[in-house]
């Protein structure tokens, strides 16, 4: 029982990361931007938050104020994905260059970044470890709601976790009612679809696909800021996030662009992702087990183009740049 | 017609692309309560005008009133809010999402799909469309879109509304019932331009004729006191005759003989069944149809891209031998000299690679030629400037990428490619879809010198009048079935129009009209 308790909470907290690329990744890919770059941003998103709480946490000696403590390394986290999101959005949007190859590019420079300054960081402290803390930072990110620990097992699955992990299932179910219910989430799909009809229509393709790319940014880079503040209690080491980044891009193809359905599936794929540490059957089935998120991936793609139904495809104009006059 | 209220001024615009002059100085105006032709040949800038009074394209220089008042139009909303609307050639509407969801995809406010449906149900009401504003684009027939599209229009309440071509994928019955749309609208007091290649539904349905010719406006007629003969003399610059010419067959022979055709499709619904014919060499085979009943299938089967259920294809030599073509290999039958240009809704579709040059379109039938390392790309390029030169494609050169051209021009290449081919036997569906009419003569004459060279040629038309004008030998389908095989010299088109409808086995459809 405990055991399998244990599976769930990591489950979960390996599926919140997850769930935040996947929500981002959505919302740019239903404006028509394929944004391979969610990976790098992710990186991004938990260096500058990790930047930020090491220079408050540094340059204060005592206790630290909750809210700073906090609301720092989330704007950090913020901003240092917005750059990111707007540096791919000028590339491909304005400038029209090729989303695959920019994506990639974001995700090279990306990781990259994170790992550079996690260097940095880690020579500026002399540590004799090569990786950074920030446990006292990660204790406010940590806190899990009241009663989670004595409500038995129900706390334990349901309450135990940090904020940032209830505010990226908020974010997903806001950002699939927005998508469906709203007008503005009308007008992402349109120019997701056929920016030519959206624009006749007098929507402003540009500053949709700007606004989408780059909200979905941000909140990929939450995912990595939760990741290293949450769920390995504020410790960076370098490629520590691993390729969590490309397993969201998956869980988007996996839910067939449902944020919604993002919560339940990125939970089913963090426990893949962790299975062999829970159960280990030896070296040769732990890797075959990590392999599983990509195959069933593989296999939703290949039962979704079966049965056809349009509602199940891609964005029609996905990974298409957009110019009014041409012809 | 005493008292014109001026709607739209347009004066002095030009428009480039590149190299490329669009339009050219041109002056328009549009009147209100008024239904106004745009008249010219293919790639004479009627779109690209549009396309600027709609936002779509911003002129380089010119001048437009609206009202009566100078306007800049930067972008279509800018257009919307000046009451002008267009419905585009290619319909812009998102497949995935509902008409309701379509029609009210730009406008402000909450989204409240309720009310706009009740507001939809009143546009319907009023002009006479039948809309459900709960299906999907991709479920729609090409005429129910285009409905929505002109509810799009309407909903955002627009006085002025531009048609770009849209009877080119109508059938006959749609169109009336599309003009019919129109009259109301006139009677409404709104103004519509209207684009189209078709001499008979100017004369129909529009009260004046404006005509551009080389992106440059010729002038203006009024519809009741001109001709088709006056009308293409404007468009093309010079005296055009109007007739085709048919000649005897010259030592016709059987060259491709059909028998017992059955044809299934997807779904498993019948497409042909047990349809049996013969083509003759030196011979025109017209094939007369309602579009989508069979003719397709037919053409794809014979030219091996369709799997046929039953029946045979037999492709006959000069001495006799006859050798079977269903099972053969797409790539062998072309080889024996079959062809098959068929222009689909789609040009781009099928048949050309839109992103590649003309020369590299010519290159899609050859490549394989020769046994040297390297492809030769020296004999393309002479069948391509041949193209361009008798067919008068206009573009900026052979280097141009195909998706770049105009429709019309566009499909130029496409059966100029086919014909160029020297083929034994060719099938042409719909060749002058959209083409106009001085394009659409110097087709007809390339297939009658085909005719005359001796090959055996299957023409799939829309228009009756030019069926019955070109071809020797009439098949007609109905259905799937062929309901008659006539000749073309002796029979009219009463006769033919009721062939296409007698297995019909109701007449709902037309009772709606």
């Amino acid at each position: 029982m405990v055991g399998i308790i244990a599976f769930i909470q990591g489950a979960i907290g390996q599926g919140i990361p997850l769930l935040y690329g996947c929500t981002g990744e959505i919302l740019s890919e239903k404006s028509g931007n394929l944004n391979l770059g969610i990976p790098g941003i992710m990186y991004v998103g938990a260096m500058s938050g990790v930047i930020g709480s090491f220079v408050y946490e540094n340059s204060v000696a005592g206790e630290l104020n909750p809210f700073l403590a906090v609301a720092i390394p989330i704007l950090c986290s913020l901003l240092g994905s917005m750059i990111m999101g707007l540096i791919y959005g000028f590339l491909t949007i304005t400038l029209r260059a090729n989303q695959n190859v920019t994506g990639l590019a974001m995700t090279t420079f990306g990781v990259g970044f994170g790992n550079f300054f996690g260097g940095s960081l880690i020579k500026l402290v002399d540590a004799q470890v090569s990786s950074i803390s920030l446990s006292r930072t990660s204790s406010f990110f940590t806190k899990t709601l009241p009663f989670s620990g004595k409500l038995g097992w129900f706390g334990d699955v349901f309450l135990s976790y940090g904020f940032l992990a209830y505010v990226g299932i908020i974010l997903a179910i806001v950002v699939a009612v927005v998508l469906k219910k709203s007008r503005v989430g009308l007008h992402i799909r349109a120019v997701g679809e056929s920016p030519t009809t959206a624009d006749a229509a007098g929507i402003n393709v540009t500053k949709y696909k700007y606004f989408s790319t780059v909200l979905g940014c941000m909140i990929a880079g939450l995912g990595g800021l939760y990741y290293i503040m949450d769920y390995i209690k504020g410790v960076w080491s370098n490629d520590g996030f691993g390729d969590r980044g490309w397993l969201a891009i998956a869980l988007v193809i996996f839910t067939i662009w449902r944020p919604a359905v993002g919560i339940i599936a990125s939970f089913f794929f963090g426990g893949l992702y962790i299975l062999y540490i829970h159960f280990p059957m030896g070296m040769v089935m732990n890797e075959i087990v990590k392999m599983i998120p990509y195959v069933v991936t593989l296999v939703v793609l290949i039962i979704t183009s079966m049965r056809n139904k349009r509602e199940n495809q891609p964005p029609a104009s996905l990974g298409l740049n957009y110019f009014r006059e041409e012809r | 017609m005493e008292k014109r209220i001026e709607a739209v001024k347009m004066q002095k615009i030009t428009k480039n692309f590149g190299q490329v002059v669009a339009n050219k100085d041109v002056n328009l105006t549009v009147y209100k309560g008024e239904i106004l032709s745009l008249l010219g040949e293919n790639g004479s800038g009627k779109t690209t005008l549009m396309n600027m009074l709609s936002g779509i394209y911003f002129p380089d220089s010119g001048e437009i009133f609206v009202n009566g008042r100078e306007v800049t139009i930067g972008s279509p909303k800018d257009a919307f809010d000046l009451g002008i609307g267009m419905v585009h050639q290619h319909f812009k509407l998102v497949d995935v999402l509902t008409a309701a969801e379509n029609i009210i995809l730009g406008q402000k406010g909450k989204l409240d799909l309720r009310a706009a449906k009740e507001k939809i149900a009143e546009i319907c009401n009023r002009y006479g469309f039948v809309v459900d504003p709960d299906k999907k684009i991709y479920n729609m027939s090409v005429s129910e879109k285009q409905t929505v599209e002109i509810v799009k229009v309407l909903y955002r309440g627009v006085d002025i509304l531009i048609l770009d071509e849209p009877t080119a994928v109508l059938t006959p019955q749609e169109t009336e019932k599309l003009f019919h749309v129109m009259r109301n609208m006139k009677a409404d007091g709104k103004s519509i331009v209207i684009i189209t290649h078709k001499l008979n539904e100017v004369q129909e349905i529009s009260d004046r004729v404006a005509i551009l010719r080389s992106g440059e406006y010729i002038g203006e007629l009024i519809t009741a006191k001109t001709n088709p003969q006056e009308m293409t003399n404007m468009m093309v610059g010079r005296q055009v005759v109007l007739n085709i010419e048919r000649e005897e067959p010259v030592n016709p022979k059987p060259r491709i003989r059909v028998e017992g055709l059955n044809i299934v499709d997807i779904e498993g619904i019948s497409k042909v069944k047990d349809v049996s014919f013969t083509m003759n060499s030196g011979e025109i085979l017209g094939v007369a149809g309602i579009s989508g009943c069979g003719q397709k299938e037919l053409l794809e089967a014979i030219a091996g891209l369709q799997p046929v259920v039953s029946g045979s294809v037999k492709y006959i030599e000069d001495d006799g031998t006859e050798a079977e073509l269903i099972g053969m290999d797409p790539r062998k039958i072309q080889e024996k000299g079959v062809a098959l240009s068929f222009v689909p809704e789609d040009r781009l579709g099928m048949g050309l690679v839109g992103n590649m040059d003309i020369t590299d379109n010519m290159m899609l039938r050859t490549f394989r030629e020769g046994k040297k390392l390297f492809t030769d790309k020296r004999k393309p390029a002479e069948t391509a400037k041949d193209i361009v030169d008798t067919l008068k494609v206009k573009t900026p050169g052979l280097e141009t990428p195909v998706r770049k051209l105009s429709g019309g021009n566009v499909q130029k290449v496409l059966v100029g490619r086919e014909i160029s081919n020297a083929p034994k036997v060719l099938m042409t569906a719909y060749a002058v879809r959209g083409l106009d009419i001085n394009s659409s003569y110097l087709i007809y004459d390339l297939i009658n010198e085909q005719k005359r060279e001796g090959v055996a040629v299957l023409f799939v038309g829309e228009d009756l009048d030019v069926l019955l004008q070109i071809s020797d030998r009439i098949l007609v389908l109905c259905d799937g079935e062929v309901s008659g095989i006539v000749d073309g010299r002796t029979t009219d088109k009463n006769t033919v129009g009721l062939m296409m409808t007698s297995l019909q086995k109701s007449d709902q459809v037309y009772e709606k009209i």
